[in-house]
């Protein structure tokens, strides 16, 4: 039981880390991880969601999907996000730099 | 395949879904494939009406599992008319991004840029498409945040599709204002599961109870899907992004995408946790609410550009929805509240979207969009003005317009649960929006003496009709009122005789 709150906690406080650091930090990339470590902290209150008291039986299975089914979303939410911060980076840097380079018009994918 | 089998209800899922895969696929005529699969769309939520109408609301569970372990559908009133509203506006949206992108496409700015756009556009708006339906047919909470966040996905990546640097910083932000949005709701799905055990809707109904683990876990949801649906301090994201995406992802944003987070909140505060609602968190919200209308009409009064000013006058029409909070549960207005919030919810998604239309058709042919520069726009563009003004109607609540129907349901609920200052609200909402709503229309329209006036490049009319039948359709809303309003009440008769017999 006290494994149970205590991995409940931890998770607590990794969303509240997250949550500080996505407005602490100016840098996209430290953003995008804060949001990662928000979600790992959510994952692992659900983990934990998962205890039974002994004797109960097996552990409840529901949470591990829905972790799982998290842990997919939050992947490809990261690729995305990823990906617009390096578009971010690349169209401030041209638009201060304005040397006149050709702008990366045909690659990258949209999303 | 029957018209009354319960299987139609996955067609608005997987219709779309299949035809934005195929969009992947082909690179050629995926307009036409979009088309197809609004048309589809649309047909199969006119089956799933007319299934309703029939038979009342419905479950349906995939593949044979039932709700503990595999994923539900399910369908009452508040669902039909959301997916009715996606289905009619996405089809006007897929014509009017047609006109759009060949528009541009012929006379481009940089070769190759608008090709690569529309290419882009067509599988993201069916996937946004797809997950919006999935939203509002999910019958769990779980499935909830998934489709959630499907929508936050593909809205991001086409807020972002227009690469300018604005629109990507706009985009980036949205993005992560919209995770933190889901991450929060899903905490909020976690402690719901840790106190009560299912994530059922309809099992959540019954066995929710007031204590201090819903009320955490409520405020967590709630405050996500605040942030998402921008309700007003909350609301710093929502102006750049929708007003520097390209004009159909504008119009998509506003009237589509915001409507999905609230639906949630909607169906959590009214339906299935409405027994531990104190009535000081919906006081707080039509407080809030309060200040959307006011904060966002006295902003929408003080842009320079056409875009800005319709973007801000999204967050004050969404300040209407959340005053519709206090007024429900009290007396018999419970029933009128819920009546305004659908017809809010359906006037404005038309009459926004035609708005960001008409503003978009504006920007291509006059490449500006200050609105002094704007005046005498209705020589080239009368269609345009028209609807730009028929949706103003709309945004100000003159009629017969839906939004009319929704103040008016809302002031007289007011009234009669003798909450009289919420009135004053909604009257200095309409006066203000009428002050931005005019401040356009009045340039648009008035041609001064000896000034000329650009020349129109010609144009499809794919470019102008959408968003005039938009805003025709908000507007005549108000006509064919009594129909949604029987949508509704067949969903709570129903669940009435289901509750008096069952339980």
């Amino acid at each position: 039981m006290i494994t149970n709150t205590l991995y409940s906690l931890c998770g607590l406080v990794l969303f509240a880390m997250g949550l500080f650091a996505l407005f602490a930090c100016s840098h996209l990339l430290r953003k995008i991880l804060a949001v990662n470590i928000m979600s790992a902290g959510v994952f692992l209150v659900l983990v934990a969601a998962a205890y039974r008291p002994l004797g109960a039986g097996e552990v409840d299975p529901v949470p591990h999907a829905m972790v799982l089914t998290g842990i997919v979303v939050s992947v490809s939410v990261t690729a995305l996000a990823l990906i617009l911060a390096c578009r971010v980076q690349e169209t401030s840097n041209l638009s201060i730099s304005r040397n006149g380079l050709k702008v990366n018009d045909e690659e990258g994918s949209g999303g | 395949m029957s018209f009354d089998s319960p299987t139609w209800i996955v067609c608005p899922i997987i219709l779309p879904l299949i035809a934005g895969l195929l969009c992947f696929l082909f690179r050629k005529n995926t307009f036409f494939i979009a088309l197809f699969a609004s048309l589809a769309n649309l047909l199969s939520v006119a089956i799933l009406l007319w299934q309703f109408l029939l038979l009342g609301p419905m479950r349906y569970s995939m593949g044979g599992w039932q709700a503990p372990l595999g994923i539900s559908l399910r369908m009452h009133g508040p669902t039909i008319l959301m997916l009715l509203m996606t289905a009619v506006s996405g089809l006007g949206i897929t014509l009017y991004a047609r006109g759009y992108f060949s528009f541009r496409i012929a006379a481009p700015k940089r070769v190759g840029r608008h090709e690569r756009q529309e290419r882009f556009f067509w599988p993201l708006w069916l996937l946004l498409m797809t997950a919006l339906n999935a939203l509002f047919l999910s019958a769990d909470i779980f499935n909830l945040y998934v489709t959630l966040e499907l929508v936050t996905v593909s809205a991001a990546a086409l807020a972002a599709l227009s690469g300018k640097p604005a629109s990507q910083i706009a985009a980036f932000r949205y993005l992560l204002v919209s995770l933190l949005g889901s991450l929060s709701y899903l905490l909020g799905v976690v402690f719901v599961y840790k106190t009560y055990g299912v994530l059922d809707l309809q099992m959540l109904r019954q066995v929710a109870s007031p204590g201090p683990g819903l009320q955490a876990a409520l405020a967590l949801m709630t405050l996500g899907l605040l942030l998402k649906t921008a309700l007003f301090p909350l609301h710093f994201w929502l102006p750049p992004a929708h007003a520097n995406a390209l004009a159909p992802v504008s119009a998509i944003l506003s009237g589509l995408v915001v409507k999905g987070s609230f639906y949630i909140l909607f169906v959590l505060w009214f339906d299935i946790f409405a027994s531990s609602i104190s009535q000081n968190a919906l006081n707080l919200m039509g407080v809030l609410g309060t200040g959307a209308i006011i904060w966002g009409s006295v902003q929408a009064i003080r842009q320079q550009r056409l875009k800005l000013l319709v973007a801000y006058s999204t967050i004050s029409q969404l300040g209407y929805l959340f005053i519709a909070f206090p007024l429900a549960l009290r007396g018999d207005g419970g029933q009128g509240a819920w009546a305004a919030v659908a017809f809010m919810v359906l006037a404005h998604a038309f009459a926004k979207s035609a708005m960001f239309m008409a503003a978009g058709t504006i920007f291509l042919h006059m490449g500006h969009d200050r609105i002094k520069d704007l005046t005498g726009v209705r020589k080239c563009l009368p269609l345009t003005s028209f609807a730009y003004a028929i949706a103003g109607v709309n945004l100000m609540g003159l009629p017969p317009s839906g939004g009319f129907i929704a103040k008016w349901l809302l002031l007289s609920s007011s009234l009669t649960s003798s909450q009289w200052w919420w009135s004053v609200v909604i009257m200095t909402g309409s006066l203000l929006a009428s002050i931005y709503v005019f401040r356009v229309v009045s340039r648009l329209f008035v041609i001064p003496a000896g000034k000329s006036i650009c020349a129109c490049r010609p144009h499809s009319p794919l470019l102008e009709w959408p968003a005039l039948v938009l805003a025709m359709i908000a507007l005549l809303l108000g006509l064919i009122a009594p129909y949604p309003l029987l949508i509704l009440e067949t969903d709570t008769l129903v669940s009435c005789l289901l509750l008096g017999g069952g339980l």
